[in-house]
């Protein structure tokens, strides 16, 4: 079957999909966005939360046929995604599709040329920073689903508290980090958040 | 570092540090953020089941659905028939005469011939266009098994008439096991137990139960494999040790070493796991014999059957002591399970003999370990080694010691504690810092957080806070609090005599105006920040800002495996010392330019720093980029620590260890008495690392290991039917791994006591606080509810009594 959706603000189409693909197969196999990742493949882990129509899900439990016409935001297009939402829409993100990235904006981001030793001049969403900064990523496989759920919960709530970010990340796996660093970036990325209000 | 972090100094009287090197800026002792950070947080980070190449096909592996079994026949024909697959092999289309492979002992099949010896063993691999249809296709293939009984247990392993489960063993253990289904046994004897127990005032005894623990890395065993026009193979992989992947693929694929050409790429995680080789060899088969690339990815049911787990274990324990708290004497014996392939066992059993006693000074001991073969799952390496279930099991005896004398548990270990010169069963001295003491000291003295702090918000209880969380189980009534200490040792290196040496290949030029130091080892980065240290240590000698770190492959000498907390050791050593090779190079290069223009040339110490060829007392000599110009530097060397040697087969005895690394732990716990639910407060952890060479990654290395601990203390247990040696919870779902709403506040209090033995004094940091959050949060449950509790994980039956 052909799927027709929108990913990271662009149109996108997929042929001859099995019935029972899932959108993150599609996402990594046949999109080339291996971004959002294959842990655990049956909604544990939150490996591969992507959002859809703005709402964080497990990629690998929606069907791709599930995905026809509406809208998906996944780590790859999360610093647009943010950038968007603070420039153009304040508090509600993206979810309209009416801002979507340009095919030249497309290919400077994937040769975007970063800092071999911090990384700083990439151009990133403050909680994909803070999550750098704050040494959040080890392995790091489960960062692309932690950053999206994170960003959602700041979306959200500006200032969450610890329990807050716990029940929100509660769905998301970390073996490396013992989560203690995860959490000094959320609450990084809420502070500078607030700073710059 | 978090607000609930801190550093402390050395207490007075400890080593002073090693003089270091330059203080060019991103050196070692800065919290310098990672290399690949921006390509991980932005998705771009290639892992092994990230790789993709035009017209490459899906492999699959078909598993044993039973644990022992004879295989009568393989039919492939209807699988080999289906639309879309290229290939289906079986033990009979093996390459060579060598079908097996194994990290010490050559024990395991590539694909199981004759016999299964464990569930989820590997029978047959598929190549398809599709990863569905691959799976479709290894459905279809039909074997006929003939059933035999299972060995699951010492009793059933040596029982007359058992079963062997390698009926043809001739490994080099067999002539001292006392049971050809014994892998490995290691005594250690020394002193005289058996007297010394007769000066014992107490004397307590206990056993205990360690469960079948999961690496449970998130990022599945995966690679690629892509067929070259040489006849060799480009394997591109996730694994912890290049080089002795090589070692043990090329002689099955029957190709020289230098045709199997391996890059690393992404590791999510690996806590052992990885040592183990998994899927390159089946991704290689495939690709030579259809000729395209394959890709092989795991799903997490497979992973479950794809790696080695930690050994579950059995411990008896005895422990005397005298009325004023002093150890007499320490017997034990302590049964690891191997299940059906040898992998990491004979090492796992020197190493949880020989740290058996602890961080004690025990001068009586009478010690056994021995690991056993059954078709259970295979287990080898996991974070800790051997030494976790020890520590799970002497922490017990040290809080039932210090109970039956009325003595504060941490009183009791601090009488006990070994330290410098403190002499190890094995008569081995400790001959580097062993802060045992203060680091309970320093867990102790943490305050204690509040009590019923669900209640903190108001009236209504936070269930968020109770255990059970929101659940809704619970306001709070059935709720009990407890606190519990643990310490814990750990070796540090590959021990016993092993050859543990690294490569590192370091050169050093001139680009666009700036030097520039480029680093390439094969070290496997697996997530602890290995390529982070080696561009500080290079930075730090070579005074250059800008570093490289190349991707790890096999076109670079061997670096050893990420395991045994050895990497910034032996690695980072490796680097440092070809750094220093190459600095003395470039000195050279500038005493032969510029020599004549100043006598500090020849007469000061000279060091790179800033970009700069400068004197130990500060003056600038020249730039290095003047010094280099158009020449570069490049060397490649290999680097060892100082010698271990192997523990005697009889006593025990032996230099066997290179350095040890030690963390205390202090858990809080509230416990639900009537629902069995328990919730980690507080895990508090003090380590000494020696030297905190980036301490932002020291203390993640820290959280992540006591949170390891914590989940085995709690929740994760590979559950194996006992009648069947089936596996019965091989997904996130039943398989539970800690999560963030599981996981308490980890404030870390770090040491730095220079070893003076390893380089800049650092001390391999990554397994020791694994050991004692293992017991700490038993001892607290303990502590909370009266209950004995010998067996972990803890699970609502053992607090309920149901």
């Amino acid at each position: 079957m052909r799927v027709n959706f929108t990913v990271n603000g662009r149109q996108q189409e997929a042929d001859d999909v099995w019935e029972g693909e899932s959108l993150l197969y599609v996402l990594r196999e046949r999109m080339g966005l291996p971004g959002s990742k294959n842990a655990c493949e049956q909604g544990e882990c939150g490996s591969c939360t992507v959002r859809l129509d703005g709402v964080p899900v497990c990629s690998c439990l929606v069907a791709a046929g599930q995905v026809e016409g509406r809208e998906v935001v996944t780590v790859e297009g999360l610093a647009d995604y943010a950038k968007h939402r603070e420039d153009a829409h304040p508090g509600t993100g993206c979810a309209s599709g009416a801002c979507g990235t340009t095919l030249d904006a497309a290919k400077r981001w994937e040769a975007r040329p970063t800092d071999g030793r911090t990384g700083e001049a990439a151009e990133l969403a403050p909680v994909q920073q803070a999550f750098i900064d704050a040494g959040a990523v080890q392995c790091g496989f489960c960062t692309p689903g932690l950053l999206v759920a994170a960003d959602e919960l700041l979306e959200q709530n500006a200032s969450p508290s610890d329990a807050d970010i716990r029940e929100a990340l509660s769905g998301n796996l970390c073996r490396c980090t013992g989560y203690e660093k995860i959490l000094d970036a959320v609450r990084l990325a809420a502070a500078r958040q607030e700073e710059t209000v | 570092m978090g607000s609930q972090t801190r550093a402390t100094t050395a207490p007075s009287g400890s080593p002073t540090s090693i003089k270091q090197g330059s203080k060019t800026r991103g050196g070692i002792g800065e919290s310098t953020l990672r290399p690949d950070g921006t390509l991980k947080v932005t998705g771009e980070f290639a892992y092994s089941s990230d790789m993709w190449h035009e017209d490459m096909l899906w492999g699959y592996t078909l598993r044993s659905t039973t644990a022992h079994a004879e295989i009568r026949s393989i039919d492939t024909s209807e699988a080999l028939a289906t639309s879309g697959v290229y290939a289906v092999l079986t033990y009979d289309d093996l390459p060579t005469g060598m079908k097996n492979y194994g990290l010490e002992i050559q024990d395991t099949p590539v694909l199981a011939h004759g016999r299964v010896r464990h569930h989820g063993e590997p029978v047959a691999i598929v190549a398809a266009d599709h990863p569905e249809t691959a799976r479709r296709a290894a459905a279809k293939i039909r074997i006929d098994y003939a059933e035999l009984p299972v060995i699951t247990d010492e009793a059933s392993a040596t029982a007359p008439g058992a079963l062997l489960i390698h009926e043809n063993r001739d490994d080099h253990h067999i002539g001292h096991v006392p049971h050809p289904n014994i892998v490995h046994r290691q005594p250690i004897v020394r002193g005289d137990a058996a007297a010394a127990a007769e000066r014992a005032d107490v004397i307590v005894s206990g056993d205990y139960v360690f469960g079948m623990q999961d690496q449970a890395f998130l990022g599945p065993e995966s690679g690629l494999a892509v067929p070259a026009e040489d006849g060799g193979v480009d394997l591109y992989v996730a694994t912890q040790w290049l080089h002795s992947d090589l070692r043990q693929i090329a002689p099955v694929l029957g190709l020289p070493e230098d045709k199997i050409r391996m890059t690393l790429s992404g590791v999510g995680g690996a806590f052992g796991g990885r040592e183990d080789l998994s899927m390159q060899i089946h991704a290689c088969l495939l690709a030579l014999r259809t000729g395209k690339p394959v890709k092989i990815v795991y799903n997490r049911f497979e992973s479950f059957f794809g790696h080695v787990h930690r050994h579950p274990a059995k411990l008896h324990y005895e422990h005397g002591a005298t009325r004023d708290g002093k150890l007499t004497h320490m017997k034990c014996r302590i049964v690891l399970d191997g299940g059906a392939y040898a992998s990491a066992s004979p090492a796992v059993v020197g190493n949880a003999a020989s740290l058996s006693a602890g961080p004690y000074v025990i001068e009586d001991v009478d010690i056994e370990a021995v690991a056993l073969y059954t078709n259970n799952p295979p287990c080898g390496a996991m974070r800790g080694f051997g030494a976790v279930q020890a520590c799970f099991a002497y922490e017990a005896q040290m809080d039932k010691l210090a109970a039956e004398l009325d003595m504060d548990p941490v009183e009791f270990r601090r009488i006990n504690a070994m330290e410098q010169g403190t002499l190890l069963p094995t008569g081995q001295s400790c001959d580097s810092p062993a802060p045992v003491a203060e680091l309970l000291r320093l867990v102790k003295s943490r305050p204690l957080p509040p009590e019923q702090q669900w209640l903190a918000a108001g009236e209504q209880a936070d269930v968020r806070a109770l255990p059970g969380g929101l659940s809704n189980t619970t306001h709070g009534e059935g709720v009990v609090r407890g606190v519990g200490y643990a310490v814990g040792i750990k070796n540090v290196g590959f021990s016993e005599g092993f050859d543990d040496y690294s490569t590192a290949r370091v050169r050093m030029e001139v680009i666009n105006g700036e030097a520039v130091a480029t680093v390439h080892t094969a070290m496997a980065e697996v997530g602890q920040g290995g390529v982070t240290v080696h561009a500080q240590i290079a930075r730090t000698e070579l005074g250059v800002s800008q570093v490289t770190i190349r991707p790890a492959d096999t076109q670079v000498g061997s670096a050893g495996s990420t395991s045994a907390s050895r990497q910034t050791y032996v690695t980072g050593g490796a680097v440092k010392h070809t750094c220093e090779n190459v600095r003395e190079k470039v000195l050279e290069l500038g005493r032969v330019k510029f020599g004549t223009y100043h006598p500090a040339w020849a007469t000061a110490e000279l060091l790179l720093e800033g970009g700069k060829v400068v004197t130990d007392g500060g003056e600038v000599l020249a730039d290095i980029v003047d010094v280099l110009e158009n020449e570069s530097v490049d060397l490649e060397l290999e680097w060892r620590h100082r010698p271990t040697e192997p523990f005697d087969l009889r006593t025990g005895q032996g230099n066997g260890h290179v350095q040890y690394s030690f963390a205390a732990h202090r858990a809080v716990v509230e416990v639900d008495t009537e629902l069995g639910l328990v919730k980690v407060i507080e895990l508090a952890v003090a380590q000494d690392v020696g030297k905190a060479l980036n301490p932002l990654s020291v203390l993640g290395q820290i959280q992540g290991g006591t949170t390891q601990g914590m989940g085995v203390a709690v929740m994760e247990e590979i559950i194996v039917d006992p009648k069947t040696a089936k596996v019965r919870n091989p997904s996130f779902t039943d398989y539970l791994i800690p999560t963030i709403l599981d996981t308490p506040t980890i404030p870390v209090d770090v040491l730095e006591l220079a070893d003076e033995h390893a380089p800049y004094g650092l001390r391999g940091i990554g397994e020791a606080p694994t050991l004692s959050s293992t017991p700490a949060v038993l001892a607290a449950i303990r502590n909370a509810t009266g209950l004995e509790l010998n067996r972990t994980p803890v699970r609502p039956e053992h607090l309920t009594g149901t």
